[in-house]
């Protein structure tokens, strides 16, 4: 089974956002990089299918700056076979993205291509399902169950108060959420490993795309709050106050 | 003339909030650009609610009925949105689980970027249409300019309340163009419990340490349970140590989340979790630890031993409910 995994390098979830000069951007002196959490459940996946299967080949492929080559390390450590990064600054626009990978993607012959269901720095949950839809493949978002049979896969992905069962055939692209599965962390043995593993580096143009950022501006602090008291005893006061000043119940 | 299309959603055969909402947006937008609303259903036969929205501002309602509609048909959704959706000048989801997969799948068959989870959309000096939309799950915003036509936009759910502004919501059919099924949704199941979605509940009662054992979740039920309309979260130390459902995780990795009341009970308050509620309308704080960064961002802080002071929030609660 040849399978394809799409990472994004993000900032690491505990980085505290401040604005860079321009006002267009976060400022990364001192940010800490990290794969995409939600494109690591993508990479075990991976694994797993791979496993299972006995034979066939495990892809990741990267969007990013040159940096991002340590980012393709990481899923190399995990087990991956080999890495291609498509060096580039990156859109804000996730269509221009989905662009890119397709272009990349059609014609590997892949059996299952994976990614996160939305990278952590910019939201758009959106490349994984564009990327399928210019590929002309079936695509489940946001999955947290997968059973592959032969060629035909089944999915789980939770929606409002449900969880939706969804079939399709392979080839197909499903984007990863949190529950599909706990992914492995790299051994000393994977990362000495990974640093002899093949990692493509081929620059690409990203278009202007149709969604450009004006500015990134925190949001509005909130009012300082109070503390209503300590212990069980306060709790009337703080029920007065949920009731008669937030008037929330 | 410019029309905009507000993409419904139904489940069961009944329209969901979120479709008044987008509605409300569209006709807000369609207000200033001097345009028309079209609300689109789709469904497999009569949804109810679909004679509502004219009230929230739908100057047309289209209802696109095939037998694939009854559950979610991503390709067939697709097809009908794609088809038409040159005819406009915004095409508008929602960002509900749905609305994730269906606008993506959208834009690229169109050709257009998509402005996803977007907080508000006005139009700008030069014709564009210009969005607010959050990213790092919250902790900062973004102002960007839309370009396309169609502009395609998803919005967040629970941003903008459903505010009644009539119109004729004259309802006509649409054909469904033929598609090739390549997904098929086969069922839904209710998850174990009936609770409500953290992301779409009005109150949220979170846990998170300091409760010490998943058992302990029960007081936060509870008190979820004489609240009312009221789901439990968790934090993502929780979650990871699998005493709650991933799908209960508010924060950067799990969900966003803007109720009128967040109480958070035993949660220390990492800057991941306060990304994730940090719009919530007002926010509680119970957690014995004053320094807490929780006690930074809520409004009411009750510093001491939840086991003590959670049971007796219940007990008050019950009462306050019992008198009305």
């Amino acid at each position: 089974m040849k399978i394809a995994v799409c990472l994004k390098r993000v900032p690491d979830t505990t980085t505290k956002v401040t604005i860079r000069a321009d006002g267009k951007g976060m400022d990364e002196t001192g940010v800490k990089f990290v794969p995409n959490p939600y494109d690591e459940f993508a990479l075990e996946e991976a694994l797993k299918l791979r496993e299972t299967a006995g034979t066939g080949e495990t892809v990741v492929y990267c969007l990013g700056p040159e940096p991002a080559q340590e980012t393709i390390r990481t899923a190399l450590a995990m087990g991956v076979d080999r890495g291609v990064l498509l060096q580039s600054a990156g859109s804000a626009d996730g269509l221009e993205v989905a662009r890119a990978l397709a272009a990349e993607l059609a014609g590997g012959g892949y059996d299952v291509i994976l990614f996160g269901k939305l990278a952590v720095d910019d939201y758009n949950h959106q490349v994984g399902v564009m990327t399928a839809e210019l590929l002309g493949l079936p695509c489940i978002s946001a999955i947290t169950r997968l059973e592959v049979r032969g060629r035909e896969a089944r999915a789980e992905r939770e929606i409002e108060g449900g969880i939706e069962v969804a079939t399709c055939s392979l080839p197909a692209v499903f984007t990863c959420d949190k529950g599909l599965n706990t992914p492995r962390l790299p051994s000393l043995k994977g990362i000495m490993a990974a640093k002899k593993k093949p990692l493509e580096v081929k620059p690409v143009a990203l278009g202007e795309g149709t969604l450009t950022t004006l500015g990134l501006e925190l949001p509005p602090e909130r009012k300082p709050g109070k503390i209503v008291g300590e212990g069980a005893d306060a709790v009337p006061e703080l029920v007065r106050l949920l009731r008669e000043e937030a008037k929330v119940i | 003339m410019n029309r905009i299309l507000a993409v419904t959603e139904q489940r069961d055969g009944a329209l969901r909030k979120v479709s008044f909402e987008v509605v409300t947006v569209a006709r807000r937008l369609a207000d200033r650009l001097m345009g028309t609303v079209e609300a689109l259903v789709l469904g497999a036969g009569p949804v109810q609610g679909t004679d509502q929205l004219g009230r929230y501002g739908a100057d047309r309602v289209l209802v696109a009925q095939h037998r694939a509609f009854a559950l979610y048909s991503p390709d067939g959704y697709a097809t009908v949105i794609a088809g038409r959706a040159r005819d406009y000048r915004a095409v508008l989801f929602s960002a509900t689980a749905t609305g994730r997969d269906l606008a993506p799948r959208v834009a690229a068959r169109i050709g257009t970027g998509l402005a996803s989870d977007v907080l508000e959309v006005a139009p700008g000096p030069d014709g564009a249409l210009v969005v607010t939309r959050p990213v790092y799950a919250g902790k900062a915003l973004q102002r960007a300019r839309l370009e396309g036509t169609p502009a395609v936009l998803s919005l967040r759910p629970n941003t903008v309340p459903p505010t009644e502004t009539p119109k004729a919501g004259e309802v006509e059919s649409v054909s469904v163009p033929s598609f090739t099924e390549r997904v098929t949704v086969q069922e839904v199941k209710a998850p174990a419990g009936a609770r409500l979605d953290v992301a779409e509940a009005p109150i949220v009662v979170s846990g998170g340490r300091g409760l010490k054992d998943p058992a302990n979740f029960k007081l936060l039920e509870e008190l979820a349970d004489a609240l009312g309309n009221a789901a439990v979260g968790a934090s993502r130390a929780v979650v990871d140590a699998g005493w709650r459902e991933h799908g209960a995780q508010v924060g950067q990795t799990g969900k966003t989340v803007s109720p009128s009341l967040y109480v958070a009970v035993g949660i220390s308050g990492a800057i991941q979790h306060l990304a994730g509620m940090r719009t919530a309308k007002t926010i509680v704080a119970i957690n014995r630890d004053k320094d807490a960064p929780i006690f930074k961002v809520a409004d009411y802080g009750i510093v001491g031993d939840l086991f003590e002071v959670v049971p007796r929030l219940t007990q008050e609660i019950r009462r306050l409910k019992g008198e009305d």
